[in-house]
């Protein structure tokens, strides 16, 4: 008897422990669309099963293509899509059963504007802070502290419909920020920006992260940012979760091996056997080639083919260690779609 | 078990209440007007102005019951205009386009959305609606004394039509739709609130008995009349009233359902 009580009593305080160190747990999350009318409809599952946890004060990251169903995730985690199975807890709410508690523990930056489209910068943070339930003293005071940590002064009077894209995606940023969270969800925060905004938005995040402990929770499907500002990464593909670690971690996954760019002026020799013999290992896309191999063979390959009759033909050559992507083609998934 | 984790749960931020947030919606609906509504108000102002002109070429002026219909329902159109058919096209296209997940993923209570919004919307018609009352008195010579009424009708047959535009707008499947169905209450709000209801068949008369701004029409066009029956005002205005309240709780429902399509 008492064996089953102390059995019994160990995962519930694994759990205490867990949850003060855990953000966001997902379970098993599943959500299917259905695509078309009538007969021709066909059901889409944007997410197959995914499990993933976020711990307190962490930047994880959601990476994959367009299509991938990270949005779809997204949606469910900010209580705007109810998955058809699976469970989700934020920092100890269940949002499957309460998807309305999502609104007092995080902000969310969407991929639209159309909301704030025609209210000026100033207006769309400060009515945005209001919302979120600051006093319109609060809400004027963050206003204020947005538009100075981001530099939109200068903008601040504008219309977002009449900004640049990166402008009008760096105030919906300044919005997301305006009034206290712990869990920051954003969708593509910096689609469109220019190198100075992202830096603000990746400094106004820090920032967030050192001083107040938040969490953030990034979707992007830019290699470079999730390699610099992620802290872990879940590689999501057709709906499920085929890694996740930091990217130092998954880039392990592919250590000793380098990558070989070759870009041929117009078509590749292949009348030459060491281009043949490459040929077949190569993915090809358009006048480029790209090898994977370890470095010594590299080594070998570059002083190949920068002589003689290959030389010639050659555009250009690059040799570089791993990347992310690299880690999401070793994993399975499909060429197309990820930034570089 | 469940004591345990709710004591370790993160506190919920307090939610937006009802009033403030209602309030900052209204503000910053209000201030779209600058940048793209003042447009469409001349449109909305011109055509219910055009209309009299049209109007009065077959209606003779003074106190008829025709003079009257025409003007008080050319003054409301503006309102059904605005309303009705301007804001099915807001909250058809918010939909389409996501723009409502940002309110929905604010704590923010969905009446103060709803509500804000249609009261900014009514706002934007106060111009237009005073001016066409003012050009349609003079050109029927029909007294203005009791014009003030519109300051009443304005917001209660605005209310009842902004709901029921933004249902409409929040339910219908496409953005086409939600415009086409704006464009069709507006049309019945021309057809049915600027013609004379004694030149109407029975069944249509019932159809402009079902109309919210039949009511504010019947109001306003009473008030014309030398000595006002005042009892018929404030009952056609109190059905406004009625129909506002039921109107506007259809959209909030609507806009629940399609902020959290699930």
């Amino acid at each position: 008897m008492s064996t089953v009580e102390t059995v019994a009593a160990e995962p519930r305080a694994a759990t205490a422990a867990a949850t003060t160190a855990v953000c966001c747990t997902v379970r098993d999350v599943v959500k299917s669309y259905r695509v078309g009318r009538g007969a021709k409809a066909t059901e889409v599952r944007a997410n197959d099963g995914i499990s993933l946890e976020i711990r307190r004060g962490e930047v994880f990251g959601l990476l994959g293509p367009n299509g991938a169903g990270k949005s779809t995730l997204v949606r469910q985690l900010t209580g705007l899509l109810r998955p058809d199975s699976g469970s989700i807890e934020i920092l100890g709410h269940d949002i499957v059963r309460h998807p309305d508690r999502a609104a007092r523990l995080l902000a969310y930056l969407g991929q639209e504007s159309t909301a704030l489209d025609e209210l000026t910068v100033h207006l769309a943070i400060e009515t945005t802070a209001r919302l979120r339930g600051l006093s319109a003293a609060a809400a004027r005071t963050a206003t204020a502290d947005v538009v100075d940590e981001l530099a939109l002064g200068p903008i601040a009077g504008r219309p977002l419909a009449r900004l640049s894209g990166g402008q009008r995606r760096l105030a919906c940023f300044g919005a997301a920020l305006a009034g206290p969270r712990p869990l920051l969800v954003l969708d593509e925060p910096t689609t469109g920006m220019d190198p100075v905004a992202r830096r603000a938005v990746w400094s106004a995040v820090d920032r967030r992260r050192r001083a107040d402990g938040a969490t953030v929770l990034l979707v992007t499907h830019n290699v470079i940012e999730a390699e610099t500002v992620l802290d872990r990464v879940a590689v999501v593909d057709e709906g499920r979760i085929i890694a996740c670690d930091t990217p130092g971690g998954l880039k392990a996954m592919v250590d000793g091996s380098v990558r070989l760019d070759l870009v041929w002026r117009d078509e590749a020799p292949t009348n030459l056997p060491l281009v043949a013999a490459l040929a077949g290992r190569a993915s090809v896309s358009g006048r480029r080639w790209t090898v994977r191999t370890d470095p010594d063979e590299a080594r070998e390959l570059v002083a190949e083919v920068t002589r003689g009759p290959a030389f010639a033909a050659l555009d250009d050559f690059s040799l570089s260690t791993p990347s992310l992507e690299d880690v999401y083609l070793l994993l399975g998934g499909r060429h197309e779609g990820l930034e570089k | 078990m469940s004591t345990t984790v709710f004591d370790q749960a993160q506190p919920l931020a307090p939610r937006a209440a009802l009033l403030p947030s209602l309030g900052a919606v209204y503000r910053a609906q209000l201030s779209r007007a600058r940048v793209a509504r003042i447009p469409l108000l001349f449109v909305a102002t011109f055509q219910s102005i055009g209309i009299l002109v049209m109007m009065r070429g077959v209606v003779g002026a003074h106190d008829t019951e025709a003079a009257r219909d025409v003007v008080a329902g050319s003054a409301v159109l503006v309102v059904a205009f605005v309303a009705l058919n301007l804001f099915a096209q807001y909250f058809g296209r918010l939909r389409a386009t996501g723009g409502l997940d940002h309110y929905a993923t604010l704590p923010v209570p969905p009446a103060s959305v709803v509500l804000g919004t249609a009261g900014a919307y009514a706002s934007f018609t106060v111009p237009g609606t005073l001016v066409t009352a003012a050009v349609g008195c003079a050109m029927f010579q029909l007294p203005w004394v009791h014009v003030w009424i519109l300051l009443a009708v304005i917001p209660l047959a605005g209310a009842a039509l902004a709901g029921v535009g933004a249902a409409l707008g929040l339910l219908a499947p496409r953005q086409e739709i939600a415009t086409l169905l704006g464009q069709l209450g507006m049309s019945a709000a021309l057809l049915l609130g600027v013609l004379p209801a004694s030149h109407m068949p029975e069944a249509i008369r019932w159809l402009r008995d079902l109309l919210p701004s039949t009511y504010g029409v019947e109001a306003f066009a009473r008030t014309f009349t030398a000595r006002p029956d005042w009892a018929l005002v404030t009952a056609d205005l109190a059905v406004c009233a009625v129909v506002s309240v039921l109107s506007l709780a259809l959209a909030t429902w609507a806009y629940r359902k399609a902020a959290t399509r699930a």
